[in-house]
């Protein structure tokens, strides 16, 4: 890389900012005690321009959705509107302190219980935790609540969690987590749910089914009542994995379609700082049944305003400290009052035309396995490009030469050398075209000049890295004198 | 190039015989298939593997995989070279890149095995 450290710019003598005599010093000899003062520390000796410089070229050569389009399925790499942070920011949510009472905090007390109730319109469920910290964490919380369920009910014996082979790796994991063992079924040559291997599965030992709805295909699962119905007669629940929310939002809830319990990504659907850019949040929303078995505290209403509620005896317990990632839910709050109901189904709409759009543009040069319609996201296969050499990681390494965030690669795994590619409603006509054209110029150059893109990227500050050397042997800090 | 001393599993495992032990390993296609690999997961030395059950995984950029073991027997020898440095089995995936040693319980399972011919026209296949 190209960009020394701010250490080794340093030049004797020089300096950003001139002190004038302020006997700081023997002050400081007074407080620390002279023996505790060093003089001999390295530290960079810069001007003020040469730290700008460092730091703003350093900052150039990161990359999110505020540098272009970043299409990373499964990811919803939506952009974050700028007024949230300014709302976020304002002191009577950023000043508060976690154990203020609650009759000093009803502002943040009122805004935590609506986002609640909207959690509950948008998901069609009944009761709501905004704690967990992120999906995978609101997985595993939902599971938990399951599994007091049926203790509760007498019902230990269910120990089966099923998930289709086509799941987020984390409905397998958090199941397996929570002390369950994990069946994989096959999906069926449609790409969604085999009702004839789901129903062989299917036990007085089957604790939950997770599904993603529209699954990682980008297909909604449109025999999801018969499902419901089956996991219901054998005595198990139904779990929505609400990753792909975005595909959704105002035109199905999946609670009316028979799901007994839902998270969301707040930091996916609904436009929080996601990758980097800030914690997730992950809330749960589930039926009546499973209310009482919530982590505690719910934020509820009395005659004399909000307060947090303890008083849930089944609970499961806390599983975040005090009450989850508030700055995003109050990043997400302002999303859903902004864009309003019709607001958030036009947002689902645009998500889905945008991916059929672009799917349309780019099914001619690559193959499209499961078929040329799609919801939120689609899958494509380097399949064809694949006998001259170049697989998916290629292609995604030589997108980032034009100038474009690869998608999501390898994912799901039922698809050999899968790109997944979500384009989000927040992206123009323009944004799209120009992608299409780059993915459809990738493929030609594939068949004329594979090497190009098999050597990619070209135009980056570090070129092809060995991604597992990458992260093992990191240089992570800079000694003086190396 | 597929070694010619070496048989197969259609689970691309290798394996090299040396009277009754067995050497395994995935092949230099299974690698390529994989991607960078950055985690290993291999019994432990005195376990026992069985042939067509799973004896570990491996984990790559990509994702992660079962090893299937190719004959059955006690594991008398572990690469702990792996540990640290997971990427041998990309760079020399039919040498340093080698996984257990097993000794064989029944050294005719051999025999079930693909020949160096019978692999390569598998993979020409997929």
């Amino acid at each position: 890389m190209n960009e020394p450290t701010i250490f080794e710019r340093s030049v004797s003598g020089r300096t950003g900012v001139y002190f004038q005599e302020s006997g700081l010093d023997s002050t400081m000899t007074q407080i620390l005690g002279e023996e505790n003062l060093r003089h001999d520390l390295p530290l960079p000796e810069v001007s003020q321009v040469d730290v700008i410089r460092h730091y703003t070229r350093l900052s150039a050569m990161n990359y999110g959705v505020d540098s272009g389009f970043y299409p990373l399925g499964s990811c919803t790499m939506k952009y974050n509107p700028k007024i949230h942070e300014e709302i976020a920011a304002m002191p009577g949510f950023s000043r508060l302190h976690p154990n203020q009472q609650a009759e000093s905090c009803q502002g943040i007390l009122r805004m935590l219980f609506e986002m609640q109730c909207f959690v509950q319109e948008i998901t069609g469920m009944d009761a709501v935790t905004l704690q967990p910290a992120a999906g995978a964490h609101g997985e595993l919380t939902a599971l938990m609540v399951f599994k007091r369920h049926f203790e509760r009910v007498g019902e230990r014996h269910r120990r089966i969690v099923i998930v289709p082979d086509s799941s987020h790796g984390t409905n397998p994991a958090t199941a397996a987590r929570c002390g369950y063992e994990v069946i994989q079924i096959t999906s069926g040559t449609d790409g969604r749910v085999d009702i004839a291997r789901l129903r062989e599965q299917l036990s007085d030992e089957t604790a939950a089914v997770m599904l993603t709805n529209p699954n990682t295909l980008g297909l909604f699962e449109t025999q999801i009542a018969e499902i419901a119905d089956l996991v219901h007669k054998a005595g198990a629940l139904l779990y929505c994995d609400g990753a792909n929310m975005n595909a959704i939002m105002g035109i199905h809830r999946p609670g009316d379609a028979g799901f007994d319990a839902m998270h969301l990504n707040l930091h996916k659907t609904f436009s929080t700082p996601h990758g980097g850019g800030g914690p997730g949040s992950g809330p749960i929303a589930v039926k009546d049944f499973l209310a009482s078995y919530l982590p505690v505290p719910v934020v509820a209403q009395n005659e004399d305003g909000y307060y947090l509620n303890y008083d849930l005896p089944d609970s499961i317990g806390a599983v975040h400290s005090f009450y989850g990632n508030i700055g995003m839910i109050v990043r997400a709050f302002a999303y859903i009052i902004s864009l309003g109901a019709n607001g958030l189904r036009e947002v689902s709409e645009n998500a889905v035309l945008n991916a059929n759009y672009l799917l349309s543009k780019v099914s001619d040069s690559y193959e499209v396995p499961y078929g040329t319609k799609c919801m939120h996201e689609f899958v494509a296969s380097a399949v064809r490009q694949k006998p001259r050499g170049v697989k998916a990681l290629d292609i995604a390494k030589r997108l980032i030469d034009f100038g474009f965030h690869p998608p999501t690669i390898y994912f799901p795994l039922i698809v050999p050398e899968a790109l997944m590619v979500e384009p989000t409603e927040t992206e123009s006509i323009e944004s799209l075209n120009a992608f299409a054209d780059a993915l459809n110029a990738i493929a030609k150059e594939a068949e004329v000049s594979p090497e190009m893109v098999t050597s990619a990227p070209h135009h980056t500050p570090v070129g092809r890295l060995n991604e597992a050397a990458a992260a093992r042997n990191m240089e992570l800090t800079w000694t003086v004198g190396d | 190039m597929i070694p010619e001393d070496l048989r197969y599993t259609s689970t691309h495992e290798w394996l090299r015989v040396d009277d009754d032990l067995a050497t395994i390993g995935i092949t230099d296609h299974a690698q390529e298939e994989l991607g960078d690999i950055v985690y290993l997961e291999l019994p432990e030395v005195g376990s026992t593997v069985t042939a067509g059950h799973v004896f570990g995984s491996v984990e790559s950029v990509k994702t992660v995989s079962d090893l299937t073991a190719p004959v059955s027997g006690e594991v008398l020898e572990v690469n702990e070279e792996l540990t640290d440095s997971p990427d041998l089995v990309n760079e020399e995936s039919y040498g340093g890149g080698w996984m257990i040693i097993v000794k064989m319980e029944i050294p005719s399972e051999v025999e079930e095995l693909l020949t160096p011919e019978q692999y390569e026209k598998f993979v020409e296949e997929q």
